[in-house]
Parts: C-alpha cells; sequence; structure tokens
C-alpha cells in the first residue's frame, strides 16, 4: 500500500471507529514509608485496577515507589488559576500568623 | 476579550516566563503558546513511540541473554517516555485520539532518524550511543523548559535515558575488541549512522524557523548548530577511544576555535527523508497503524470487561 493509501486507509477507518476511549487516571505515588504520595503524571486505561498496574510500568520501572494511588481525572476539582486572586491573597497581609510577626526580648531562650 | 486586555496578558506571560516562572496547564497562555508546544511535545512523543520500531527489530536476536534484557529495558522505557510526554501534551486540552491520529495520518512528524533501517546487530550499538546521545543533548535543556509538565517529564526522561547510551556504547565497545568481521561491522554501523545523527540536531540556524520564539519560551536553549558542535565534540574521542573512524574526511581539530571543524551535510537526504521519502518511512507508519488497528479488539474488549465489572458491582449492591 502506498503510504498516500493507508493515510486514507486510516482516515476512513477513523470515522467510524468506536468512540470509547479508556479514561484518563492521575497517578500519585509515595517513593518510600514516611514520605505523602506525589502526583507523578497520568495515563489511559479501562479500569482502576488495569491503572494500577499500567502505573506501576509506566511510573515505577526503577523502585521509585512503595506504594500507588490512582484517581480518575473527571473526579479531581481543580481551582482555577484565573481566581488565585480571592482564593490566595487573603493570606498574604496576616503577617501575624508567622512567629517573626511578635516583638520578643533577644534574651529569651526556647521560644 | 479586546484585543489590548489580550496584548497586556501576553506581556505578563511572557515576563512570567523571562522571570523563570513555570506555566501551567490552566494558566493563561497566548494561542500560539499552546500550539507550538502540542506540536512539540506530540512530535517528541510520537518520536519515542515510533523509535521503538527499530529496536524492536534485533530483540529477539540479540545476541546474549545481558543484551536481550538490555534492549528490551531500553525499549519498554521509550514506550514509557512516549507515555509521560502524551500525557503530558494532554494537559493542553487535546485528547490521546487526537494525537495518534495526527501520527497516523501524517500530519504530525516524529524524528527523522528512525527512517532509517537497523541492518546488522551493531546498529543498536550505534542508535544507543549516537542516536540517544544526540537526543540527550537535545533533552538536557529541556528539563528546564517553561512549560511544567513539560519539564517535569523531561527529567524524568533524561534521567533514565543515560543508560541508553551507555549500553550502546558498551556494544560497540565489545564489537571493537572482537573479530576482524566484528570490528568491520561496528565501523559499517557507524558510517551508516553518523550523518542522520548530525541532522537529528535539526537544520541549521539560518534555516531553522521556530528558533527565535522557542528560546523566547525556553523550548529551546542553544541553536541547532550549538547542539551539533557540542555533539561532535564530545563523540569524536569517544569513538578514537574504541578505535572507529568518523566518517568524515574534513574532520579536524581547530586549535583556535577548541572545537572540531567538520564537513558538508548532505541536507537535500535530510529534507528527502522529512517528506517521507527515507528508506523507512512506509514501513515505520505500517507497522505503527497495524498496531494500532490490530490492537482495537483489545482495547474493545478491555473496556466492556471494565464495564461489566462495574455493573456487577452496582447489582451486588443493590
Amino acid at each position: 500500500m502506498s503510504l498516500a493509501l493507508l493515510k486514507e486507509h486510516y482516515t476512513n477507518k477513523n470515522i467510524i471507529m468506536s468512540t470509547k476511549n479508556w479514561p484518563l487516571w492521575e497517578v500519585f505515588v509515595r517513593s518510600k514509608n514516611g514520605l505523602e504520595h506525589r502526583h507523578f503524571g497520568s495515563l489511559h486505561a479501562a479500569d482502576a485496577e488495569m491503572a494500577l498496574e499500567n502505573a506501576r510500568d509506566v511510573y515505577t520501572r526503577r523502585n521509585e515507589g512503595v506504594s500507588i494511588w490512582v484517581v480518575e481525572s473527571k473526579d479531581i476539582t481543580a481551582s482555577n488559576p484565573e481566581h488565585n486572586g480571592e482564593l490566595f491573597e487573603p493570606a498574604q497581609d496576616k503577617v501575624y500568623r508567622h512567629p517573626t510577626f511578635y516583638d520578643l526580648p533577644d534574651d529569651v531562650k526556647y521560644m | 476579550m479586546s484585543e489590548e486586555q489580550i496584548k497586556n496578558l501576553e506581556k505578563q506571560f511572557e515576563e512570567r516566563i523571562a522571570r523563570d516562572e513555570k506555566i501551567e496547564p490552566k494558566d493563561w497562555m497566548p494561542d500560539k503558546y499552546r500550539q507550538t508546544h502540542i506540536r512539540q511535545m506530540s512530535q517528541h512523543a510520537h518520536s519515542e513511540i515510533v523509535g521503538m520500531l527499530p529496536e524492536g527489530n534485533w530483540i529477539s536476536r540479540a545476541p546474549t541473554l545481558r543484551r536481550k534484557v538490555a534492549l528490551l529495558a531500553k525499549v519498554q522505557d521509550e514506550a514509557g517516555h512516549g507515555l509521560y510526554l502524551y500525557s503530558a501534551c494532554e494537559t493542553l486540552g487535546i485528547s490521546r485520539d487526537a494525537l495518534y491520529e495526527q501520527l497516523h495520518s501524517g500530519k504530525a512528524k516524529y524524528s527523522s532518524i528512525f527512517n532509517y533501517p537497523t541492518v546488522t546487530w551493531a546498529d543498536m550499538g550505534a542508535v544507543g550511543w549516537l542516536v540517544d546521545g544526540a537526543a540527550i543533548i537535545n533533552q538536557v535543556p529541556l528539563c528546564s523548559t517553561s512549560f511544567g509538565p513539560y519539564a517535569r517529564a523531561m527529567v524524568r526522561v533524561c534521567k533514565e535515558e543515560s543508560f541508553h547510551q551507555r549500553q550502546g556504547y558498551e556494544i560497540m565497545l565489545k564489537l571493537t575488541q572482537g573479530t576482524p568481521e566484528q570490528i568491520d561491522m561496528a565501523q559499517d554501523a557507524l558510517n551508516r549512522w553518523w550523518w542522520p545523527s548530525l541532522m537529528m540536531l535539526g537544520p541549521t540556524d539560518a534555516e531553522s524557523v521556530h528558533t527565535e520564539q522557542s528560546m523566547k519560551w525556553k523550548l529551546k536553549r542553544k541553536s541547532n548548530d550549538d547542539l551539533r558542535q557540542q555533539f561532535i565534540d564530545q563523540t569524536v574521542p569517544q569513538a578514537e577511544l574504541i578505535g572507529l573512524t568518523i566518517p568524515d574526511p574534513d574532520l579536524k581539530w581547530n586549535e583556535e576555535r577548541g572545537s572540531y571543524d567538520f564537513g558538508e551535510i548532505n541536507w537535500d537526504e535530510f529534507w528527502q527523508v522529512v517528506k517521507g521519502h527515507g528508506p523507512m518511512n512506509k514501513e515505520r507508519m505500517k507497522a505503527r497503524i497495524d498496531a494500532w488497528e490490530g490492537g482495537e479488539w483489545v482495547r474493545d474488549a478491555a473496556m466492556a470487561h471494565a464495564e461489566k465489572k462495574a455493573e456487577r458491582k452496582i447489582k451486588q449492591a443493590i
């Protein structure tokens, strides 16, 4: 088959192809006990069990983890960076939440 | 949004990048930034996926078990690298299926180096040593690129890639310590892969259309010609060390520059291969499409199984 024919074949095929794609999952890995699970990336899988198995192969080929969490990407609610102002700015002027805000004599120990 | 508002956002955006801030997927970004990243990251992912094919060719014929496990691990890494990059690319709002469709329809490109055949075992050595060597030179600067998911994927890729190059060089080393036929085989592989590896670092700066913008966005930190010079300067002594000759009669150390001068690259060949007329373009695409279509029933079956399991769980709960 020529490359042009191949392309045409593929394009036609694509139109009738089933649209049931494997959903997207987010992968979190605990590198070792004592550390938290950290976001490693994402992958596609038919179900949670397969997502775990794929995560093992994709993200922990070199002993990068002792525990894996997977969660379907659509189940994550994320904040919108455009709202970062009203979400995070209120914390900026609350310096009294930090220990350095308080004036203490230099001689005070263990505080 | 008015034109002025967009201009303003664009200015803030460029300033953030100039300050070395990272851009994350949900941040506002100019459409050109998004499109350029989809293009470059998907090309990169496609290259990893198609790049498995020339090496897959030798897995069943590796000369020893040691070589076989190494080659298998390398090819598996490449699948992994493709997946990190596809998922990083998907954060920009394009689906995996759309990305595959672009590859299979020929709309998206992949690295032309994979359109050359791997005809002897020594090619596994040359590919690891030279092709992965050139890839590392290309990729290391991307670990600090401006788009967060791309930079993070590249950190993982670069960490894993160094074994690829070392196993390739070790194959060459062993061959050069072998029989006259094995030495010839190693030299022959170097002869065939040297020039395509130099081309892998991209067209000359004068011909490169994306350089200026890419530099600004930190998609590129050094020009193609600088990267190529770096590759040549570090590879020539490696060839000498194992008694192989770089197939370039014009190659000469330039004391003044502290670099090697080298011969003319055949850019006609490069553009021919990019346009689809390389020795293996057709075979690579066919293998890729066959794998995707041949696997369709497996993907469908897995999905049907997952749905059935979920239904059963609901029934049991009732």
